[in-house]
């Protein structure tokens, strides 16, 4: 059972946490999309400090439009990004401007 | 395997930091954490992988659509058809590009890269100025590795920031058709695998990109 599916609107949490996380800061706040449940892996946060990971939290490849992360994309406005994001980074996107 | 440590001198005249890894790896033997044989097996493993495989397997997929579409859907299994073991807890995806889609590759967090198919990355792959810029204007790197894709072409980066490693499945260039699947190996480079360039086939009147 996942939080969430593709197709999803989603945010990235833009909570601090200290310590080992693998949610890059460029993406925090922002919006994009779930493009696939890529599984359940042990959780990295934890694993850092030599704890077992587990339970296994799922994992997500999010797809981002560029221009939705940067305001001065110079690309074209299809350019796209994915990062995998796990779960616990990731809310439901409710509306919203994108 | 001759017992001087034959790595040892190589290993650690250079920086602080070698000099630190070599006194983390004496702990660990001496704590008998790993054997002096596990990590000479380990240096092996890498050594033996090298961006030979991913060209292997491209030049495979090129000539072979029924091998593309397991590289596609399950890589390990896919590499495991021609040798190359890429067995292990990280997954592998492989990303195509198509007329319309050109894919590169970046890990922004540190280096996450396939190595168990493709060995070590390049260092300029673990740089600050690749991490942060791929992201940001890939176009502009690209182009300074001498690739411009076409304004219609959409640019897709992949940020490996967790479990799965990417690399990129090229178009196989124009004018390639009458060459035989070692020589289309010899087209792809390491560089095509993470996507900041694409092959080139000299022989092609495809000079335009």
């Amino acid at each position: 059972m996942t939080a969430f599916e593709t197709g999803d609107r989603v945010r990235v949490r833009s909570a601090d946490k200290p310590g080992h996380v693998r949610t890059p800061e460029y993406l925090k706040g922002k919006t994009g999309r779930v493009e696939s449940v890529l599984g359940e892996f042990r959780n990295p946060e934890d694993l850092a400090y030599g704890l077992s990971g587990l339970p296994e939290r799922p994992l997500y490849k999010v797809g981002f439009r560029q221009a939705d992360l940067w305001s001065d994309y110079e690309g074209p406005a299809d350019d796209y990004l994915y990062a995998d994001v796990y779960e616990q980074w990731l809310e439901h996107d409710e509306g919203g401007i994108t | 395997m001759s017992h001087g440590h034959p790595h040892e001198e190589v290993r650690h005249k250079s920086s602080p930091y070698a000099a630190r890894i070599r006194a983390i790896e004496v702990l660990l033997l001496e704590k008998g954490v790993l054997t002096e044989s596990e990590i000479q097996d380990r240096i092996s493993y890498m050594e033996a992988r090298s961006p030979a495989n991913g060209a292997k397997l491209v030049a495979r997929a090129w000539v072979d659509p029924a091998f593309k579409e397991r590289l596609l859907t399950d890589t390990k299994a896919a590499a495991m058809e021609l040798g190359i073991d890429a067995s292990g807890p990280v997954e592998f995806v492989v990303v195509e590009n198509t007329a319309k889609v050109h894919n590169l590759i970046v890990c922004t967090l540190c280096s996450c890269y396939p190595r168990a198919i493709l060995g070590r990355p390049p260092d300029w792959y673990k740089s600050f100025e690749y991490r942060s810029r791929a992201v940001r204007e890939p176009r502009a790197v690209m182009g300074e590795f001498g690739f411009e894709p076409p304004e219609d072409v959409e640019v897709v980066v992949h940020d490996s920031t967790a479990d799965v490693r990417y690399m990129v499945l090229p178009m196989r260039p124009a004018g390639t058709e009458d060459l035989d699947e070692e020589e289309l190996a010899e087209l792809v480079t390491r560089d095509d695998l993470i996507g900041v360039s694409v092959p080139r086939y000299a022989g092609s009147q495809s000079a335009k990109s």
